[in-house]
């Protein structure tokens, strides 16, 4: 397989920043899952290929860290914070509303692909909580109605 | 009190170089590299009393000081951008508001323990903190506040962001070690310590975002200006609080260390978020710290204070809790969070964490038996002190805690087998 020549130059950048190529791991990682929206076996190979490792030890990378993503997810991803601040003001009954709304559970797609929904620990967002991150954007000081406009204006 | 670390932030386009220049921005850098040398740098800032706002509280002179002084390899400065305590939310303002304070505080550090380069370790999820953090560094770049010849001298030295993928572990400095290699995310056993054999073996420093946007000022205003904020000179410097929970306005305030607790709750924080519910209890520094009931919070939020009352400023994540709450419930989501966050490598950690969780679920399902709130006692005290890095005893503080201040909260829900606390949400 083959990622083109232009992904191959941005990998090359990022190895060039550290004193060994697998230190660069966990951000061509990043590259793949921008480019192809998860990570794969084969791209796991190739990684391994390139910084010189195995795709045993790039599986244990990817599988360790929670935003890699080893299936394809929905088009809208939504992450919900729950731990005890977000908790303490309605990051429940926010989790409630969403499965009700999308028909799906925690860790799940919906049938036509458009959103998936996931409950997350702490993102650091505990002052404007609850909160949910919708793929990279964080959303704050949501209410259940601020939640129905936001997700019924998406495409 | 005059702002320190929050000075910028409100400014218009508080992000870029120029704003930040305006301000009097990289004097410090440029003092410390043209009239100061590495020692004099260490010395100014052990003479300010600084300690590390992370969550241990080290001393950041005495630290800087354990680095090599003759140079036979390459020196790494790690700033630790992993933000992930939870009720911690400071280094996010810093880095997204104003990342060029953490920046040359950054380039302070490394020029004073003589880095090769820094590494800027940012957790995965801050993509707006990342993309700001970019733009910064490329602008410092392009100044020469870093790469070569800093501040037309003869040291240079990198200034790399490096992404983080979503682990509470990585926090943990021997594992943002091990992650910045490349590798899950697993602790290591010190010694050795980082300043013997850090990241790719070679001496390492790391350092939180909110230790290294204090240097400047250390630099600029001199180590005794520093000294004189605060409680005490073990206490010292402005500090940021992370105030969230049951309050009317929650969010990061700037204050001197050893801020009255009460004071951010009713005064800044604007007091508790419903009038009809009393303060109940309140964890004073992110969730590994061990909670303080209603009636132990007249206590200044400093290191020393908050360690007399057996509990710790930590990251300052303060985390308020009214009436409403019940304690059994807000201890499972704790408890779940580092079972869900523990890397596994340990025993004691691994098995304890996810152990806990499970009982106090069925507590908190009505389920609960007899010996459950000493068996919850029992695990923690074989988690305290007996796994590779400092997640397992956090795992296991708020257990201690929380059993032993309100036991008969957790006691009333096993005998009663339901919640008995009124007005308690329970999903």
């Amino acid at each position: 397989m083959s990622f083109g020549a232009e992904f191959e130059q941005r990998v090359d950048a990022l190895v060039a920043k550290y004193p060994e190529p697998k230190a660069a791991m966990l951000m061509v990682l990043w590259e793949v899952q921008k480019d192809k929206g998860w990570i794969d076996p084969e791209s796991e190979a190739w990684v391994a290929e390139r910084l010189g490792t195995s795709p045993a030890q790039v599986h244990g990378v990817v599988s360790f860290y929670t935003m890699y993503k080893q299936k394809p997810m929905g088009r809208h991803h939504i992450q919900v914070c729950t731990t005890l601040s977000c908790m303490l003001r309605g990051s429940d009954e926010l989790m409630d509303h969403l499965k009700g709304k999308l028909g799906i559970g925690e860790g799940e797609v919906t049938p036509d692909g458009k959103f998936s929904l996931c409950r997350v620990e702490c993102l650091g967002s505990c002052g404007t909580a609850p909160m949910f991150q919708l793929n990279d954007e964080y959303h704050e000081n949501l209410t259940l109605e601020s939640v129905d406009r936001l997700l019924d204006g998406l495409d | 009190m005059e702002k320190v670390l929050t000075r910028n932030i409100h400014k218009e386009n508080s992000q870029s170089i120029d704003v930040y220049l305006a301000g009097g921005g990289y004097e410090g850098l440029r003092k410390a590299v043209t009239s100061m040398s590495p020692g004099d740098v260490v010395e100014a800032v052990k003479k300010s009393g600084l300690r590390g706002r992370g969550g241990a509280g080290f001393p950041t002179g005495l630290k800087w000081s354990f680095m090599p002084k003759e140079k036979t390899k390459p020196h790494y400065l790690l700033c630790n951008a992993d933000e992930s305590e939870p009720g911690t939310f400071k280094d996010r303002l810093l880095m997204e508001q104003d990342p060029h304070m953490m920046i040359e505080g950054c380039m302070i550090g490394a020029y004073a323990m003589q880095a090769d380069a820094v590494f800027v370790y940012i957790r995965g999820e801050f993509v707006h903190g990342t993309k700001v953090l970019d733009k910064a560094v490329a602008e410092a770049y392009e100044k020469s506040f870093a790469g070569k010849n800093i501040c037309g001298s003869d040291w240079s030295c990198e200034l790399v962001v490096h992404r983080g993928a979503g682990a509470y572990i990585c926090g943990e400095e021997t594992a943002l070690m091990t992650s910045l290699e490349g590798e899950r995310g697993y602790p290591r056993v010190k010694p050795p310590f980082p300043a013997q054999a850090g990241v790719w073996g070679m001496p390492t420093t790391i350092n939180n975002v909110e230790t290294l946007a204090c240097v400047p000022d250390i630099i600029v205003r001199g180590a005794d200006w520093f000294a004189g904020i605060g409680t005490d000179e073990r206490n010292t410097g402005p500090k940021l609080y992370c105030l969230s929970g049951h309050v009317q306005r929650p969010g990061v305030y700037e204050a001197p260390m050893g801020l009255p607790l009460k004071e951010l709750i009713y005064d800044l924080g604007g007091g508790m978020l419903h009038a009809d519910r009393p303060l109940k209890a309140c964890i004073p520094g992110g969730s590994s710290v061990p909670v303080l009931r209603a009636e132990e919070c007249d206590v200044n939020l400093d290191f020393d204070s908050l360690a007399a009352l057996k509990t710790g400023l930590g990251s300052a994540g303060i985390m308020v809790m009214d009436s409403s709450t019940c304690m059994v419930k807000a201890l499972l989501r704790i408890s779940h969070f580092y079972a869900h966050e523990s890397c596994g490598q340990c025993t004691p950690c691994r098995e304890g964490c996810g152990w806990m969780e499970r009982i106090l679920q069925r507590i908190e399902d009505g389920k609960g038996l007899q010996q459950d709130i000493d068996l919850l006692k029992n695990i923690a005290d074989n988690i305290e002190g007996r796994t590779i890095c400092a997640l397992g005893d956090a795992a296991a503080w708020p257990v201690q805690s929380f059993v032993t201040k309100f036991r008969d909260e957790f006691q009333a829900h096993v005998d009663e087998q339901r919640c008995t606390v009124q007005g308690a949400a329970h999903a």
